[in-house]
């Protein structure tokens, strides 16, 4: 499923902070074969757009960018900050982040919808982090969003699909709306689990910056979600509540001793 | 004092390393530096001091650690003020994951509980439960030892001159060995800056012996004793070059978080709140590099009392095998300078 008309043949998506070096960086990106890396704005920026030796790095991996607002908490900043990065990475792109508060890193659904709407007007293409509540992304498409990225649990922690059911929901409901789920995810399994919801890509970060060896996780982790994806093309089998023996038992012959 | 033919450009923890470390091979060497004293826009002022090659590798690759460790030695024969009584890492309750993920990644330390914590620093008794404990690590205060180092130079009849803006085109020295940080990016095209936010404070309660480090998924701090009650606070790491004044929130995160540490920071008189911008390379590992007579010793990022040392002894070592006739090669001066490495 394209994203805004793109065409993307790796389904991982992969943030840029906290590798040890720029260089582990580069290279984990490239053993993720990941052609979209997103790029924190808002803390790099500075006032003289001191982030830019970080940028052209980035921007020399010969990746997509897709810029986000992180550590933005109103709809202002986030539009203040979409408008720096259009400017400065030449895309209509944006991931929207606005968080509630910094402990949590709780997206604030209601300064999300908000500024998601703006910014479409405005002809961004908006990529939304947020729940997996149902009337929330039916309100960030309402607003112009034509891809949603639901979190699995809060940002950094690891703790993979937190709630299965509401993401499946959310997968029914919105059939033809790429989705993405972004944070939350600590191991590659837990990325395989997204695709074989029927997601259309896994987006994450400290999973791949804070391995101890990044770029072999980042291998790990295209690996998994090439096999998450391929396994729900494959139609996987339903769960069943008794055991369904693989080969026939009646009319078998009897071998062996009788215990 | 024969003319000197290597000059050293930068005063700061690099360059005054080098300017040493050739002085005690026994080369004729002489400093300058653009800035109007010693520590004047030089980002080794606002450095931590802390000489913890093993915490280190929590976030870093392997070399930071074996370069860095033989530095504890070093600094502790050039500045008697190097203070070697290790240091702790500790987490809060909710970040307990977080001691853990740093006990998997690092290594030469004593996992302690909270009686051991309080008899190595009585202040933080009742605080922490569990600690990690790194006794053979290190730490000293950037501004005494640079000190030092300058102090260490003159006994020698190096001269380190400042105010000079040095100009490599019209110099006529035969080597110059280039030290000035994120200033020599206009050779440098890799180099970029990473900065940093630090504060210092002076607290008439509390005291500790060691540089505590406390772990936090997003705010990661640590605190460099001083002495006197005063304590550095530090340090951000953005990546970016913008070289103003700290930012509130990053001023605020390191305030809450030294709150967190200890309540009675809150009481604390804050000093000096600063910021600054570390030269790093794409690996941010340090190198040096020639460039015809020119050898450029540089991203020290943000290790640079840590392996200024053993940057200091890689540019020796290639000045040496750059131009041999430098080499002094007499045999006493390398007797002397044997027998002053060793301990007594």
């Amino acid at each position: 499923m394209p994203f805004y008309g793109v065409d993307l043949k790796s389904r991982l998506l992969l943030g840029t902070a906290r590798y040890p070096s720029p260089k582990i960086l580069g290279e984990a990106i490239q053993a993720s074969g990941a052609e979209v890396v997103t790029v924190s704005l808002r803390r790099e920026a500075g006032s003289e757009r001191g982030g830019q030796s970080f940028w052209s790095l980035v921007r020399s991996l010969g990746v997509r960018v897709l810029p986000n607002t992180a550590g933005c908490h109103t709809v202002k900043e986030a539009v203040t900050t979409a408008h720096m990065a259009r400017e400065l990475f030449d895309t209509a792109w944006i991931k929207l982040e606005v968080i509630r508060d910094d402990d949590t890193l709780q997206p604030d659904a209601f300064g999300l919808v908000e500024a998601a709407r703006v910014l479409a007007e405005e002809g961004f293409e908006v990529f939304p982090y947020t729940t997996e509540d149902l009337a929330v992304a039916d309100r960030l498409v309402e607003a112009g969003c034509r891809v949603l990225m639901p979190w699995g649990a809060p940002i950094g922690s690891a703790r993979g699909l937190n709630n299965i059911y509401g993401l499946k929901a959310l997968r029914a409901h919105f059939p033809d709306i790429p989705l993405v789920v972004d944070a939350g995810v600590g191991v590659p399994s837990h990325a395989a689990a997204a695709m074989e919801l029927g997601y259309d890509a896994v987006l994450l970060n400290t999973a791949v910056a804070e391995a101890g060896d990044p770029v072999a996780m980042a291998k790990a982790f295209a690996m998994a979600i090439e096999a998450g994806r391929m396994a729900f093309e494959a139609k996987p089998m339903e769960p069943r509540d008794m055991a369904v023996p693989s080969t026939p038992t009646i009319g078998r012959a009897a071998l062996g001793d009788r215990r | 004092m024969s003319q000197s033919r290597v000059i050293v450009v930068g005063a700061g923890v690099a360059g005054l390393c080098c300017a040493l470390e050739l002085s005690e091979r026994g080369h004729a060497v002489e400093v300058v530096d653009r800035g109007r004293a010693l520590g004047d826009g030089c980002c080794s002022w606002m450095a931590g001091g802390m000489l913890a090659p093993w915490c280190e590798r929590a976030t870093t690759e392997p070399v930071v650690a074996t370069r860095g460790a033989p530095s504890i030695g070093w600094w502790a024969r050039h500045f008697p003020g190097t203070v070697r009584k290790g240091s702790l890492v500790v987490a809060q309750p909710r970040d307990a994951g977080e001691l853990q993920r740093f006990a998997e990644r690092t290594e030469n330390f004593e996992r302690i509980d909270d009686a051991r914590l309080a008899e190595l620093e009585p202040d933080l008794a009742g605080r922490f439960r569990r600690a990690l404990f790194f006794p053979n690590e290190a730490h000293l205060d950037p501004r005494r030892a640079l000190a030092a180092l300058a102090e260490a130079l003159h006994r020698r009849g190096v001269p380190i001159r400042f105010g000079v803006d040095f100009s490599a085109a019209t110099s006529r020295h035969e080597l110059i060995v280039d030290c000035r940080g994120l200033a020599a990016r206009d050779a440098l095209a890799d180099l970029r800056g990473v900065r940093g936010e630090m504060l210092v404070v002076r607290s008439r309660d509390i005291e500790f012996s060691r540089p505590v480090r406390m772990l936090h998924p997003r705010i990661p701090l640590y605190i460099v004793p001083r002495g006197e009650g005063v304590f550095m606070v530090g340090a951000t790491m953005i990546e970016s070059d913008t070289r103003g004044g700290p930012t509130v929130r990053s001023a605020v995160e390191l305030l809450n978080a030294a709150y967190a540490l200890h309540p009675a920071f809150g009481e604390a008189e804050i000093l000096e709140i600063n910021a600054d911008v570390r030269p790093a390379f794409p690996d941010n590992l340090p190198a040096v590099r020639q460039e015809g007579r020119v050898l450029h010793a540089n991203g020290l990022y943000r290790h640079g009392f840590l392996l200024a040392p053993s940057l200091a002894r890689e540019v020796a070592e290639r000045l040496a095998d750059l131009v041999p006739s430098l080499e002094t090669s007499s045999l006493e001066m390398i007797d002397a300078d044997l027998r002053e490495r060793r301990p007594a």
